[in-house]
């Protein structure tokens, strides 16, 4: 079978196996049902890796034309899916984190709808089915279609806990916003549709391309309009606010899977659009998708760290963290170059590792003890020196300690972004890994003041303005943990394992830069899609470990470190700061305010564009 | 935020996205226009491929991956009910009581049940040939058997509709889609192309591929309909949650 | 006025913001949603549209005797309708979870998720 051929069924596996448990659902074990679906979503996993470790080089694109409906002279009907090294990568990243959410939900949620065992993991399938066509298809129309497919999963996935009133809430919130993105993105498809004809990315860009010179209303427009619907998943600001509702509420596997990769897919959207679009002479000039990328990236970067470091909440605090993170991404995206991109890559692949790894050990501590809430778990994470050290580790890891892939990433971004760059992304590495290490220092080792009272008795007043995390419902079977099994501590360590060797593996420096060389060559890949041509990308120093990005490194991890301990010593507060208030109101929770801002938001990101 | 703030926010916002917006509007093509590239492609390929419908050509075969991702859209969607309207630990289900249904009501819903059942059969089977298809038909068929419960009551729907086995068959059907996909491939030609013959012009066999995976889509939309109304219709008959719980416990 | 039917288009994706943004009923704002949702339909069957054209199904018109409408808007269109019934129906079923667990579905009474 060729590498080509293997691409559609990457999707087809997945798909195929949330058929087979559906179906087989009602007279299968429990355990029959899970294991079942880690067997499809590895398989799938085994494709895209078999897929990328067969392809002739890395900037190869295998090009695979469903139904056989192949071009002739660059016109035809069909949808193609494009395994580029990156789309691939993603692919099997998300293939790869599949398994490792539905081995760390083993002991999940005591209550699957009756005579339902396989419907969390063929959810989880979709979700997986979703995510792998939306990395491959090279069709606009196709992305949307295969947006949307993990979009409904994800609403699912996000209110599975069905008796818990934030759940439902948060779930209902993350959809409403997460659609109207999405048609927005659809309203921009079809004012490419009417200006160019076609529906391929490489059709569209080569349509746009025949008309070079500025751009002019509609090709602005339609570039606001798609990109917004995939900012709205990348939780860029102002688009932000459904992330933090979703990912503090939705059970503890599936914000594995939302934190790690699918925010990050919405960035691979945009670059993609971006790239093999409007990248031509006949798009958005590059100064102008600069500015947009960078003036949102650093908005992005600085409000998910603020609110980041505000939280007591501990998936409240790791889902702003992913916002600040995702500003960074941003901002490396911002370049518009190799570099930068591949700086991008290699972070978002170490950070689904790590981000995964913490939102692990958070739900460790949600099963155990019935809370999420910093101040109340004071100390209490004593008795769990492995997940302790697991989530320090996550800490260190996210504030940017070298050699993890983060750091390198971060380096990467840093070099090609230039020098006020590096200040943001020490900032921010220091800021929300100083959080997380702050409430790791409190909730395993007990340091700092005990907080007044034990666990305070009576709830917060409705109207107060902080989502705390105490009393949440354990998601494990039978109620609180008693002892914590061993998948759920493995999953984990594996997961910061891999972020490590992102760091460490130099083959995977060198296919990074070079799969970023082909996936920025928007002539080569009109070429290689429209034509078959095969055409070498003009080769760019791959991403490496500069001097100056370990030190950068290792500054923001000191820095992170004693912030936490300077945030640790001081006495308690029960209350937020009053300080940040106004920031906090924004986060409102209310879907009316959310749609205000995405209005808004489309204003912003036109206003920059122009 | 205040509703005062919010509103604002709204207003310039929305007044931003309405310049975008008319900006666009005035750059497009003329409305009606004769210019339509891949339309006209579509029309060639869809008659070469003998099919008379050519939106379901484009659906089925020219863009059958598209229609593949909107078929696990709505499998994923009515999976996503089912676990969402979950009976939970705090509810109990109640059998509804028998509702008397005025005679003419009746009569006319008894009527219209093998008719209508019959149209969503046949718009299923011709989707090929004239408008309609999978999608359409499956809604319709769907739609005839919940005349049970306007003609007689809820108890007489549930007889004919075991939830079980259409939940099997919605299955059923998304893996029918993706096993004639990958039949392709066996031929050796690519994933989901149309590799059976196209058959006459204008004739329930025309197609190749494209009538079967309309009946695929037609299976997996009539049953996921049924299965989807029936948790609706469960939570609005059926199921009754106890007064003491929700609100209260669920907030602590 | 033949941006007429472009600008409608526009209308209803505003006007479906519009009620989203200040909607007091979630099941209200679910229809909003849709309303938004609609705007993407006339935008697509309008570009689509040639004068004079007919459905673009040959089971009783000659090919070439008479021009037809572009068929491949009105595919995308019909996918675009499945995908937004079953995102709605998701979504009232997620309404119906809320109205049981908060008591109320009027969006500025929901305060558990703040800051």
């Amino acid at each position: 079978m060729t590498v080509a051929q293997t691409l559609p069924l990457i999707v087809a596996v997945p798909l195929f196996g949330a058929a087979v448990l559906v179906g087989a659902g009602r007279r299968l074990p429990r355990y029959a049902a899970e294991v079942l679906g880690c067997l499809f979503a590895a398989a799938a996993a085994t494709l895209a890796l078999y897929a990328s470790a067969a392809m002739p080089s890395s900037t190869a694109r295998p090009v695979e034309w469903l139904g056989g409906w192949r071009p002739h002279g660059g016109a035809g009907v069909g949808i193609v899916l494009v395994g580029d090294r990156i789309g691939l990568g993603l692919a099997a990243l998300v293939s790869l984190l599949v398994p490792a959410a539905l081995a760390y939900a083993w002991r999940y949620f005591d209550e699957p709808p009756r005579r339902h065992a396989g419907s969390f993991p063929a959810l989880v399938l979709l979700f997986q089915a979703g995510m792998c066509g939306f990395a491959l298809t090279g069709d606009l129309f196709n992305a949307f279609v295969f947006f949307e497919l993990m979009g409904v999963v994800a609403y699912a996935l996000t209110g599975y806990r069905v008796e818990e009133a934030r759940a439902v809430q948060g779930a209902l919130v993350f959809g409403i916003v997460n659609s109207l993105g999405a048609y927005a993105t659809l309203l921009g498809i079809g004012l490419l549709y009417a200006r160019t004809g076609e529906l391929g990315l490489a059709q569209i860009g080569a349509a746009l391309d025949a008309h070079p010179g500025g751009p002019d209303g509609l090709v602005i427009s339609a570039f606001v309009l798609v990109v917004t619907g995939l900012l709205v998943k990348a939780a860029a600001v102002p688009f932000h606010f459904w992330l933090a509702d979703a990912h503090a509420v939705a059970p503890t596997p599936v914000c594995m899977l939302l934190s790690g990769v699918m925010v990050e897919l919405g960035l691979y959207g945009t670059a993609r659009v971006y790239w093999t679009v409007f990248a031509g002479p006949g798009g958005i000039p590059a100064p102008d998708a600069h500015r947009a990328l960078l003036v949102l990236g650093v908005l992005t970067a600085v409000l998910g760290a603020v609110m980041c470091w505000q939280q007591r909440h501990l998936k409240r605090l790791l889902a702003y963290s992913t916002v600040a993170h995702t500003g960074l991404f941003l901002v490396g995206l911002a370049v518009l170059a190799p570099q930068g991109l591949g700086g991008v890559v290699l972070y978002v692949l170490a950070h689904a590792g790590v981000k995964a790894a913490l939102f692990a050990c958070v739900g460790i501590l949600l099963d155990r003890f019935g809370s999420v809430d910093e101040l109340q778990l004071h100390g209490k994470g004593r008795e769990l020196p492995w997940a302790g050290a697991l989530f320090g580790i996550g800490g260190l890891a996210l504030a940017g300690l070298p050699p993890f892939g983060t750091a390198l990433g971060k380096a990467v971004i840093e070099e090609a972004a230039g020098g006020w760059a590096t200040a943001l992304c020490v900032l921010v590495s220091a800021v929300t890994g100083g959080a997380v290490l702050r409430a790791g220092a409190r909730v395993f080792l007990g340091l700092g003041p005990v907080p007044e009272g034990p666990a305070r008795e009576s709830r917060p007043a409705a109207d107060a303005e902080e989502t705390t995390g105490e009393a949440e419902e354990p998601e494990t079977r039978g109620g609180r943990l008693s002892r914590v099994p061993d998948s759920m501590l493995v999953v984990p360590t594996v997961l910061l394992a891999g972020a490590l060797a992102v760091g460490l593996v130099p083959a995977l420096r060198t296919g990074v830069g070079r799969a970023a060389d082909a996936f920025t060559d928007h002539a080569g890949y009109l070429g290689a899609v429209l034509y078959g041509r095969a055409a070498e990308p003009a080769p760019t120093p791959p991403p490496h470990w500069a001097l100056s990005g370990v030190l950068w490194g290792l500054l923001a991890t000191a820095s992170a470190a004693a912030c936490a301990l300077l945030a640790v010593r001081r006495p308690v507060r029960q209350e937020p700061a009053r300080r940040a208030d106004p920031l906090r109101r924004l986060h409102s929770g209310h879907v009316g305010d959310y749609v205000a801002w995405f209005l808004a938001g489309v204003t912003l990101l036109a206003a920059l564009v122009v | 935020m205040s509703r005062r703030l919010r509103l604002w926010v709204l207003a310039v916002g929305g007044l931003g996205v309405a310049v975008l917006l008319l900006v666009a509007c005035f750059g497009l093509p003329a409305f009606g226009g004769t210019w339509h590239p891949y339309g006209d492609r579509a029309v060639h390929a869809a008659l070469a491929r003998h099919t008379a419908n050519t939106i379901s050509s484009v659906n089925f075969d020219q863009r059958a991956f598209d229609t593949l991702g909107e078929e696990s859209i709505l499998f994923g969607a009515v999976l996503g009910t089912v676990v969402l309207l979950r009976q939970t630990r705090d509810e109990e289900r109640q059998p509804p009581e028998p509702v008397p249904v005025a005679p003419p009501v009746r009569r006319y819903a008894l009527l219209a049940l093998p008719v209508t059942l019959l149209i969503g059969l046949y718009v299923i089977a011709h989707g090929q040939l004239s408008p309609g298809g999978g999608f359409q038909g499956g809604v319709v068929v769907a739609t005839s058997l919940h005349l049970l419960y306007i003609a007689v009551d809820y108890r007489a729907l549930e007889r004919i509709r075991p939830v079980g086995t259409y939940e099997v068959a919605d299955a059923a059907g998304e893996a029918a889609y993706l096993l004639v996909g990958a039949a392709a491939l066996l031929t050796g030609a690519a994933f989901l192309a149309n590799f059976l013959p196209y058959g006459t012009f204008n004739t329930l066999s025309s197609g190749g591929t494209v009538p079967l995976l309309n009946a695929a889509i037609g299976v997996e939309v009539a049953c996921g309909v049924v299965v989807l109304l029936a948790r609706f219709l469960d939570q609005a008959v059926e199921i009754e949650s106890d007064d003491r719980d929700d609100g209260a416990e669920a907030r602590t | 006025m033949s941006v007429l039917p472009y600008v409608s288009a526009a209308w209803l994706f505003l006007i479906g913001c519009y009620g989203l943004a200040t909607s007091r009923n979630l099941i209200h704002a679910v229809g909003c949603l849709a309303v938004c949702q609609s705007a993407t339909y006339v935008l697509l069957l309008t570009i689509g549209y040639r004068a004079g054209g007919t459905a673009p199904v040959f089971s009783d018109i000659a090919p070439g005797s008479r021009p037809v409408v572009d068929p491949v808007v009105q595919a995308l269109t019909l996918t675009d309708i499945v995908i937004g019934a079953t995102v709605t129906a998701l979504l009232l079923s997620l309404v119906i979870q809320v109205a049981k667990r908060h008591r109320t579905v009027d969006p500025d009474e929901l305060s558990e998720l703040r800051g």
